[in-house]
C-alpha cells in the first residue's frame, strides 16, 4: 500500500462502491423485469375457467388448464410422500447415528452428487428404469423423478436442522430412559420443527416448478388425470408445449400457467422466509 | 443405549415387556435410517450404471468418434456429440464470464458496503432469482429477452466489434449468447450466496487489522478478504458451473437447437441438455435413443467431476475457517 496517494486510493474505493451498488441494482432489476413480465402477461389469462375447464383446441375461445393443475398437484403430492420420509430418515442417519463415520461421509458425498445431477438426467434415468419396463409414460414415473430430486434437498436440511438441536436435550431425554428412536422423533424433531417444515416446503416448491424431469416421464396429456398409470397432464410441460406452438391463445395460456407457477413457488418461498423470521423474533 | 432399556418409565406397565420392545425397536430404527442413507448412494450408482448400459449400443457403434463427430442424422443413423458438447461448454463459459465477477461484487456489496437492513433486503431479492423455475426464465427469455437482444444488444455488439467473428451474423435474438446470458442470471444467486457466506467467515480481527493500518474497503477486500476466502470462492464458482452446465429448460427455449458448430455467438446452437429435451421422446430407433443416452452420460460425468471439485474446495475452506470463528 505504498506509492499511491491517498487520493487515488480513495477514488478506486469510491469507484468500487459505485460498481458494487450498480451490480446489486442490475440483479434486482432483472428480478423485477421477469416478475413484471410474468405478472403483466399472465394475469390476463387467469379467470375462473382457467381453473375449472379443460383445455380448448387452438382458435376456440375459453377453456382452462384444470387437468394440468390437478396433475401437477397430484404428482407433487406423491413425490412429497415418497421423497420426504426417505430424505428425513437419511438425514436422521447423518445427524444422529452416522455423524463422522466413514459410511456417513459416503452418504453425504452421494447426497451432494445427487443434488448436482441435472434434473434432465434424472428424467432419463427414470425413463430407463420405469417408463421402458412399464411400456408407457406415466404420472408415477413423473412423481418418482420429482421424488429423486427432492431426496438430497430434504436429507441435507434435515441433517442441518437436527444438528442445531443442542446435545444436552438428547442427553436429558436419554437419561430419562427414553429409547433412541423416541428421543429422535419425539424430542429432537420437536426442537427442529420450524426448520424442518420450512425445508420441506422449500423442497416441495422447488420440484413443483420442475419441467425437465417430467418431459419423458409424465409427458403431458390433454385429458383429465384419471390414474397415474398413464401420461399425466401437468402445468410445466404444458407451458413448454403451448409456448412452442404458433397459436396466440395457447401462448396466452402458457403465460397464465407461468404466472400461476411463479406465484405458487415464490409465495411458498416468501412464506417460509417469513416463518423463519417470525420464529427468530418470538 | 444399553441403559435406556434398564428401567420402565411408567411403573404401572410390566417392565419386562417394555424392555423387550425397546431392545428390539432401536436397532430396527437405526437400520431403517442407514438403509435410507444407502438409498441415496444407490441412486447415484444407479444413474451411472443405467446411463452406461443405455449407451452401450452407441458406444459400440461409434466408440470415441462419438465425442468428436459433428454428424447428427437420425435418418442414416449417424450420431456425434461434438455440437452438443461445444454448445454446452461455450454457453457455460459465457455464463461464468458474466456471472462470476458480478456475483463477487454483489457479495462484496452485501457483506462490506450495504447497511444491514439494505443488505438483507437485497440479499433476499437476489436469492429469489434462484427460486424462479427454469421454465419461467425460458418464457421470459424467448418472448421478452431474445427480442430485446435482437433489437438492441446484438446490433450494438456487431457495430462496436466491427463485425468480429464472435459477434457476426444475423441478429435473431435466440442463440448462444442469449442462452449464456440467461444462464448467467440463473447461476448468479448461487455463486453470490456461497461467496457471501465465505466472506462472512473471514475473521473480523484480520479485516480490522487491515483497516487499522489505514486501508480502504476495497484494499481490505482485494488484499485480505479475497485471498483469505479464495478456496471458498473457487468452490462457489464450481457450484455455479455445475448448475449452468446441466440447465435445461431456459436454454432449450432460447438456444435455437441446431446441430452445427459455429464460431458466431449469435448463431443458433444446442447443448447436451437441450438436445435431450427436444429429441428424447422422438427417438424411436435403438441407436438414436442410445446416442441420446450417451449424451446424458457425458453430461452426468461432467457434473460429477465439477461437483467433486466444488466439494473439495468448499470442504477445505470450512476446515480452514472453522477455527477462525
Amino acid at each position: 500500500m505504498k506509492g499511491r496517494s491517498i487520493k487515488v486510493r480513495r477514488a478506486a474505493d469510491f469507484a468500487i462502491r459505485v460498481l458494487a451498488s450498480g451490480a446489486a441494482l442490475v440483479g434486482i432489476g432483472f428480478l423485477g423485469w421477469i416478475l413484471i413480465v410474468v405478472l403483466g402477461r399472465g394475469i390476463g389469462s387467469i379467470n375462473w375457467a382457467f381453473f375449472t375447464e379443460m383445455p380448448a383446441p387452438p382458435g376456440i375461445e375459453g377453456g382452462g388448464l384444470a387437468n394440468a393443475i390437478v396433475g401437477t398437484v397430484l404428482m407433487t403430492f406423491f413425490a412429497t410422500g415418497v421423497g420426504v420420509p426417505i430424505g428425513m430418515l437419511a438425514g436422521i442417519f447423518l445427524a444422529e447415528f452416522g455423524r463422522e463415520t466413514r459410511l456417513a461421509e459416503w452418504v453425504r458425498f452421494g447426497s451432494n452428487i445427487l443434488m448436482g445431477v441435472p434434473s434432465i438426467i434424472t428424467g432419463v434415468f427414470v425413463y430407463i428404469i420405469l417408463v421402458v419396463p412399464m411400456q408407457n409414460f406415466s404420472g408415477v414415473a413423473g412423481a418418482v423423478a420429482l421424488a429423486i430430486i427432492m431426496l438430497p434437498v430434504v436429507t441435507r436440511t434435515t441433517e442441518d436442522m437436527l444438528n442445531l438441536v443442542p446435545n444436552t436435550l438428547r442427553e436429558s431425554a436419554l437419561a430419562l430412559g427414553a429409547p433412541r428412536w423416541k428421543v429422535t422423533l419425539g424430542v429432537v424433531f420437536r426442537g427442529a420443527k420450524t426448520g424442518l417444515v420450512t425445508g420441506v416446503l422449500l423442497a416441495v416448491a422447488r420440484v413443483s416448478g420442475e419441467t425437465a424431469p417430467l418431459l419423458f416421464t409424465a409427458l403431458n396429456s390433454p385429458y383429465w388425470p384419471r390414474s397415474l398409470n398413464e401420461p399425466t397432464a401437468n402445468l410445466t410441460v404444458t407451458i413448454f408445449n403451448y409456448a412452442m406452438s404458433p397459436y396466440p391463445d395457447w401462448q396466452a395460456k402458457a403465460w397464465g400457467a407461468s404466472f400461476l407457477i411463479t406465484a405458487g413457488v415464490l409465495g411458498a418461498t416468501l412464506f417460509t422466509r417469513g416463518l423463519l423470521w417470525y420464529r427468530s423474533r418470538h | 443405549m444399553a441403559n435406556s432399556s434398564r428401567q420402565a418409565v411408567d411403573p404401572s406397565v410390566p417392565g419386562t415387556k417394555i424392555e423387550v420392545k425397546r431392545r428390539n425397536f432401536d436397532p430396527a430404527f437405526r437400520w431403517l435410517t442407514v438403509s435410507c442413507g444407502l438409498l441415496l448412494l444407490l441412486a447415484v450408482a444407479g444413474i451411472f450404471v443405467e446411463l452406461l448400459r443405455g449407451s452401450l449400443p452407441s458406444l459400440e457403434k461409434f466408440g470415441a468418434r462419438f465425442l468428436v463427430s459433428q454428424a447428427w442424422n437420425p435418418v442414416t443413423g449417424d450420431f456425434g456429440a461434438l455440437s452438443s458438447i461445444y454448445g454446452t461448454l461455450v454457453s457455460t463459459a459465457i455464463a461464468m464470464v458474466v456471472a462470476v465477477p458480478l456475483s463477487l461484487i454483489i457479495a462484496l456489496f452485501l457483506v462490506e458496503l450495504a447497511p444491514p437492513r439494505v443488505s438483507s433486503l437485497v440479499g433476499g431479492a437476489i436469492e429469489l432469482l434462484a427460486a424462479i423455475p427454469s421454465i419461467i426464465y425460458g418464457m421470459w427469455g424467448l418472448f421478452v429477452f431474445a427480442p430485446f437482444m435482437a433489437d438492441y444488444v446484438q446490433p450494438f455488439l456487431e457495430r462496436v466489434s466491427g463485425g468480429f467473428i464472435l459477434f457476426s451474423g444475423a441478429p435473431m435474438g435466440i442463440g448462444m449468447l442469449t442462452a449464456g446470458l440467461i444462464l448467467a442470471l440463473m447461476i448468479l444467486p448461487f455463486i453470490t450466496s456461497v461467496t457471501r457466506d465465505v466472506f462472512l467467515m473471514v475473521p473480523a480481527v484480520v479485516k480490522e487489522s487491515a483497516y487499522g493500518l489505514g486501508s480502504t474497503t476495497w484494499e481490505v477486500t482485494r488484499k485480505v478478504t479475497i485471498p483469505y476466502g479464495s478456496q471458498g470462492i473457487l468452490g462457489a464458482c464450481f457450484l455455479g458451473l455445475g448448475r449452468a452446465i446441466g440447465e435445461t429448460m431456459a436454454v432449450t427455449f432460447v438456444i435455437g437447437n441446431r446441430h452445427e458448430v459455429s464460431l458466431s455467438l449469435f448463431a443458433a446452437a444446442n447443448t447436451i441438455a437441450s438436445t435431450l429435451a427436444n429429441e428424447f421422446t422422438e427417438a424411436s430407433e435403438e441407436l438414436y435413443l442410445s446416442s441420446l443416452i450417451e449424451l446424458g452420460l457425458v453430461l452426468f460425468l461432467l457434473t460429477f467431476l465439477i461437483q467433486l471439485a466444488a466439494q473439495y474446495w468448499l470442504k477445505r475452506t470450512r476446515r480452514k475457517m472453522g477455527a477462525g470463528q
